[in-house]
């Protein structure tokens, strides 16, 4: 499964979530895919687009939030799983596109070669933990998870590729943060 | 009331109601009354740039978030000051214990110790060094900086400036 039709089909099956899509590639191809006002696009700062998410989920308990992770991303900050498995915020499901390199930076080799996420999430307490390698198996997945009460992992196994195609976020910075808060109610 | 008591409670009149951080011996008091007042939301996070995003997403869900960190913590979470919280223009209290000030501190403590005004001028983060009769004052002049510049702002606190 390539990474853009990946997340274009989680975007397809979403309502009114928001979204934090990791640095690189994966905020790019959400930008491109659906480019909601509950997006919220990292921009830098790889590693935090979970602890944004998480954030997001404590203090709006009556939304779901949604992170749009990569294997890179989630490595940088593995203790955020530690966080998410201990204070059980139902409604936080974590996605993560593994394709187990540094994408974004060339395709330098990543541990998420040969180490299962998915079973460190199961290990740190994520009480709904999914795999899916075909896009048949994650419609399915993405359906059941957000079913169901987080906090949930959803592994996803896509192709490593030389070049994404899609184009840089159009937004400034400061006008992504405006965008997700109103769309929160909170501006 | 104690001075942990007091210093949350200027904190919450002052408007700011989310807290999260990594542990600094300088604030053990302060994290002993959030842990014993669970009410309060305290978030332990597992490391300062961590705690940026989190309170990132705070602030983007309506909060007005505090982050409590030991000054070796800011030198950890530069990149996420820089290339979040600064450049999306995200108000967030930092509350930051000043380790190695004025140098006669354990080895660990001196080089960052001396830095520590240099890290946040370098970002062109605003902040101010309280004392312990300034520390009213210097919260509400934070707090009309967060609301002025829309992004973070730090008082740098020796040990025993807050509680």
């Amino acid at each position: 499964m390539r990474r853009a039709d990946a997340i274009a089909a989680v975007l397809a099956r979403l309502g009114d979530e928001l979204v934090v899509a990791a640095n690189g590639w994966i905020s790019r191809e959400t930008c491109q895919a659906s480019d909601r006002d509950a997006n919220f696009y990292m921009l830098g700062s790889m590693g935090l687009a979970a602890p944004v998410a998480l954030g997001l989920a404590l203090t709006r308990p009556e939304r779901r939030a949604v992170v749009f992770d990569g294997d890179g991303n989630l490595l940088m900050t593995l203790g955020t799983l530690a966080m998410i498995g201990d204070l059980q915020p139902p409604n936080f499901f974590h996605i993560v596109f593994d394709n187990e390199v540094y994408g974004s930076t060339g395709g330098q080799r990543a541990a998420s070669a040969h180490i299962a996420l998915d079973a460190l999430a199961r290990a740190a307490g994520y009480v709904d933990v999914r795999r899916a390698v075909t896009e048949a198996e994650l419609d399915v997945a993405v359906d059941a998870m957000l079913a169901g009460i987080g906090p949930s992992f959803l592994l996803v196994k896509v192709e490593a590729e030389a070049n994404g195609r899609a184009p840089r976020v159009p937004h400034e910075p400061d006008v992504i943060a405006r965008r997700i808060r109103a769309a929160v109610g909170a501006a | 009331m104690n001075r942990s008591e007091a210093f949350v409670a200027l904190l919450r009149d002052t408007g700011f109601d989310f807290f999260t951080g990594v542990p600094d011996s300088t604030f053990q008091p302060l994290l002993a009354e959030f842990a014993s007042r669970p009410e309060l939301g305290y978030v332990t996070a597992v490391s300062e740039n961590v705690a940026v995003g989190i309170a990132t997403g705070a602030y983007l869900g309506g909060k007005r978030p505090v982050i409590f960190m030991q000054n070796s913590g800011l030198a950890l979470a530069m990149n996420a000051l820089g290339s979040l919280a600064a450049i999306y223009r995200i108000p967030i209290l930092l509350i930051v214990g000043w380790r190695g000030h004025d140098g006669s501190d354990s080895p660990e403590h001196k080089l960052i110790g001396a830095a520590t005004p240099a890290l946040l001028d370098s970002l062109r983060l605003p902040y101010f060094v309280p004392d312990r009769d300034s520390l009213p004052s210097d919260v509400a002049r934070a707090a009309q900086t967060l609301d002025a510049q829309q992004m973070p702002c730090a008082l740098v606190c020796r040990p025993g400036v807050v509680c």
